[in-house]
């Protein structure tokens, strides 16, 4: 293999498996340490430059640092990052200043955008410091979007959406709310120097099967219901429900439900457990609460009688693999099931709507969605930018903070009429950790606990009221123990060849068999080699170059605890541990 | 050195023996010598050897001197048995423990120190009697602990880190354990794990005297330009007679090699090792033309590794003294107190 090129700001960040999973690349390791420190405000401002929402983030985010994160190869559970999140954002205490003041000047530009979500929140977050004059206008009474409407208070209370979109709006942008934006080419037709769409995916699918007009009354489209009940418009349902769907949202309708008089609340699914959309914790957290969740039955109609709901019949189907080798879900034919029950939640999906987009503004693909920039996030509309849902379909919040910050720099591109395409590098540094012979600015022994568990509320407690908080935190031993567990994959083995002199001692050290000295060769051939075998192929094997023995150093990034005993044990220095920190570049930051 | 313990973590491929120990099981504590002694390297190939042997940690006993050197079996073998001795009195200790008890694998841990100089009469006689050992000497041509003089295997002419030219004559313990009739005899780096692994393996499999002189750079003191015990000199002297796969039991030869090309040796518990020849025509169970090939490229310059000598036949010191099978700590009192008709009988032998 050729040596590797450490140089490249994407190596070592690939080593980072939490940051590089995650879609807006926080600096994971480096805010645990600080909230290890006690640092809580410090690490708070990690996060919130880089995903402006942490303290909703860490109780509500989709995780996906968590299965990524290394320390879930070399014990069972990855760290508790989510909730390590909170943890910053609960004891973060006076800020201080610290965040960046209204703009002194107005730059002269002003951008609109559509929406008070999360992604248009940060477009606004992004570019208002810079002078922009930002106008935000949703069909709301609030600011948050989906944030506010669709995640239920028992998950996320009102006071913390309302802080962390405060900081936002106390930097100056704008609030029109209660306006409903009907022409994309009547908002043009304003003097907006840019527009950006942040409209989420609004629209709740539909069940369409018989029975579903009669029994109108009690079938409700899930979105739309949790907004109803965030709003505070609807506070009771029926004592049966059944929730049909398999997403997070589902899980959302149950737990609701539970806590508006549900008593016999069932989620049913038409795929298999493991198959479903929703994250594993979401559903451990329903079936805590006493909520069965059935699999394998498609809903086929409503019964009613008198227009009043009285159940639903369901096909009973199962995988079976076709002749062309898919596999598909059939029905087993088994007699189909009815299930009694008050009120049903339809949660089985939600879909982009933008009825009040002309066409001839912007072009839409075949399937209706608009021609966006993956990089720029630029419609075929030069002025008019997408972020979050809205650009690519339903996601999460951590994507529409990623697309918002994108959007922004393009945003920020355009107005000064530069080329969009031209993306600002991120800011990278690596800086050695040493302080003494075997001391190192971070702490490299290794914690062998297994992850925490976040304290819940007693269940009865918790089931009755819909705004009484399940998750109450890590408390301040549980988060120390469990910020322990963080590996610091940030803090880099670097390897330096001409030093080298090829003692073994790293390799006789490594815990996990990282390390090996070996005739170079393909990667395959390399792999297969190994102290221990590479078998992890998303996982990159660090190749030095010729030593005086013709060998090179192999290191198999996959396990590598960054314990540094390989820098410890290496008499000429040839190893260092040396930091890596890589912030994306934001609007702005690149001028 | 480091002041943290090895994390516990290990690869998820990691496997346990057939006796169910994983590698790290064979590990000991934490070392504390300096960061890349070649002795650290030692106790690595120990580990390995052992583990691949499906050694039982308890049956094993290390004993060691004093020295740097003496003091790596409690980096190693954490669950073994272990006596660390007075000054080069390892050789005794080793030799009465295994009178004692002939059950256990007896593994001596010594340096050039401990074996050379203030234990050079010990290790001869040890050697001389045959006990079923492996004599393991880290040897590193210094004397580390005490900063740095040459020590009696210090190459004549070779340079101390100050730069002082040593006028005495080595001692070369490969050609001492010869002499005195070592039925084992090897010479391995610890650089090079590849060779000295199999070496340790068959060493522990071995009956009688086995000895093995590893020459372990020391960073601190011996690794600079006019050292001969150096990573860069013995890298560019090193000479390896043969290549060395151990066979136990009755797992079949895989590795296919042109005929001419190995030499084969079973020792007497069936163990077999195939050796495939570097230098041709060197036979490593003709002792006497084993000893004038070591005087002969020590004079070029070269030093020579790999098995250099196996006796396949061996027989140990129990066998000389043609003591009980059991082993002595076994025997129960009417055994060891055959009554007076027993002592009679000894005595009418006697007169």
């Amino acid at each position: 293999m050729e040596p590797t090129n450490i140089e490249s700001p994407d190596y070592f960040h690939k080593v980072v498996d939490c940051q590089w999973a995650c879609p807006a690349h926080t600096p994971v390791p480096e805010y645990i340490r600080m909230i290890a420190q006690g640092r809580f405000a410090d690490a708070y401002m990690v996060n919130w430059k880089s995903n402006v929402f942490p303290g909703i983030l860490g109780r509500t985010c989709d995780r996906p640092c968590e299965p990524a994160c290394r320390r879930g190869r070399v014990e069972e559970e990855p760290v508790a990052i989510c909730r390590l999140k909170r943890v910053a954002a609960d004891n973060k205490g006076e800020l201080n200043g610290r965040m960046p003041k209204p703009a002194e000047a107005w730059n002269g530009k002003t951008v609109a955008c559509v929406g008070a979500g999360p992604a248009s929140l940060t477009v606004a977050r992004d570019l208002a410091p810079l002078g922009y004059r930002v106008v935000v206008i949703d069909r709301d009474a609030k600011g948050g979007g989906m944030i506010r409407s669709q995640i239920p208070r028992f998950r996320l209370p009102e006071e913390v959406i309302d802080e962390e979109v405060g900081y936002i709006t106390a930097m100056g942008p704008e609030l029109v709310l209660n306006r409903e934006v009907t022409s994309l080419k009547g908002l043009l037709a304003e003097p907006y120097d840019a527009i950006f769409v942040g409209t989420g995916a609004p629209r709740g699918r539909d069940l369409d099967v018989p029975g579903r007009a009669e029994a109108a009354a009690n079938i409700h489209i899930g979105i739309d219901w949790l907004s109803s009940v965030s709003f505070g418009h609807i506070e009771k349902i029926g004592r049966r429900v059944i929730v049909l769907g398999g997403g997070n949202t589902a899980m959302d309708c149950c737990r609701t439900s539970r806590r508006l008089g549900g008593e016999d609340v069932k989620v049913i699914v038409r795929s298999g457990f493991d198959e479903m959309k929703a994250s594993p914790w979401e559903k451990e957290d329903a079936m805590h609460e006493g909520i069965p969740i059935l699999n394998f039955l498609v809903p086929k109609s409503f019964t009613h009688e008198a227009g009043k709901l009285t159940g639903v019949w369901f096909e009973k189907v199962g995988w079976q693999t076709g002749e062309d080798g898919r596999r598909s879900l059939k029905p087993t034919g088994e007699p189909d099931q009815h299930f009694e029950c008050d009120d049903v939640l339809v949660a089985i999906g939600q879909e982009n709507s933008f009825p009040w987009i002309e066409r001839e503004v912007l072009d839409f693909d075949k399937w209706g969605m608009p021609v966006v920039g993956e990089t720029t996030f630029q419609s075929s509309n030069p002025k008019v930018f997408f972020g979050g849902d809205a650009a690519f379909g339903p996601k999460n919040i951590i994507w529409a903070v990623a697309q918002g910050h994108e959007a922004a720099v393009s945003i920020d591109l355009y107005c000064r009429g530069q080329d969009v395409g031209l993306r600002p590098p991120p800011g990278v540094t690596l800086a050695s950790q040493k302080m003494g012979i075997h001391e190192w600015s971070y702490d490299n022994d290794i914690s062998l606990d297994e992850r925490k568990k976040v304290p819940l509320l007693e269940t009865t407690l918790a089931l009755s009221s819909v705004k009484a908080e399940v998750e109450l935190g890590f408390d301040m031993a549980l988060a120390y123990a469990e910020t322990q567990r963080c590996l610091n994959c940030d803090v880099q083995t670097v390897f330096s060849a001409p030093a080298c002199i090829e003692c073994d001692a790293c390799v006789d050290i490594c815990p996990t068999d990282c390390i090996t000295f070996t005739a170079n060769a393909d990667e395959p051939d390399l792999r297969a080699s190994l102290k221990a075998p590479a078998l992890n192929l998303t996982q990159d094997l660090y190749v030095s170059t010729a030593l005086p023995t013709g060998r090179v150093m192999v290191k198999d990034e996959d396990v590598c605890l960054h314990c540094g005993l390989c820098a410890e044990r290496c008499p000429t220095g040839a190893w260092d541990m040396q930091k890596f920190l890589l912030n994306t570049t934001q609007a702005g930051g690149c001028r | 050195m480091t002041y943290i313990a090895k994390p516990k973590f290990a690869h998820p491929s990691l496997q346990p023996n057939a006796v169910g120990y994983t590698r790290r099981d064979y590990e000991g504590r934490v070392s504390t010598l300096c960061a890349g002694c070649g002795h650290d390297s030692i106790s690595a190939a120990i580990v390995q050897a052992c583990f691949e042997l499906d050694l039982e940690p308890h049956r094993l006993a290390k004993l060691s001197g004093i020295g740097c050197s003496s003091k790596t079996p409690d980096y190693f073998l954490g669950a073994s048995h272990g006596f660390n001795t007075v000054h080069g009195r390892m050789p005794s200790v080793l030799t009465g423990a295994n009178l004692a008890n002939r059950s256990l694998v007896y593994l001596g841990v010594s340096g050039d120190g401990d074996s050379a100089s203030i234990g050079l009469g010990q290790f001869a006689h040890s050697i001389r009697r045959g006990v079923n050992m492996t004599y393991i000497v880290e040897n590193n041509g210094v004397y580390g602990l005490t900063k740095g003089q040459f020590s009696a295997t210090s190459d004549k002419g070779s340079k101390s880190k100050k730069g002082v030219v040593n006028h005495d004559s080595a001692i070369d313990m490969v050609s001492l354990a010869l002499q005195l009739g070592a039925t084992f005899v090897a010479r391995s780096f610890s650089g090079d794990k590849a060779q000295l692994v199999p070496l340790i393996k068959a060493a522990l499999r071995h009956k009688g005297a086995a000895f093995i002189d590893t020459i372990s750079p020391c960073i601190a003191f011996n690794n600079h330009a006019g050292s001969t015990k150096s990573f860069d000199w013995v890298r560019e002297h090193n000479e390896a007679v043969n290549r060395l796969d151990v066979m136990i039991g009755r797992s079949p030869i895989t590795a296919d090699y042109a005929a001419g090309d190995t030499v084969r040796v079973e020792q007497h518990d069936g163990t077999v090792l195939t050796l495939r020849k570097l230098a041709a025509d060197y036979d490593p169970t003709d002792r006497i033309r084993a000893m004038g090939f070591l005087q002969e490229r020590q004079a070029a310059g070269e030093v020579v590794t790999g098995l250099l000598y196996v006796d396949p036949e061996a027989e140990d010191l129990h066998d000389a003294l043609g003591t009980t099978r059991t082993p002595l700590n076994e025997l129960n009192t009417a055994d060891l107190t055959p009554g007076s008709a027993a002592l009679s009988g000894i005595n009418a032998s006697l007169r």
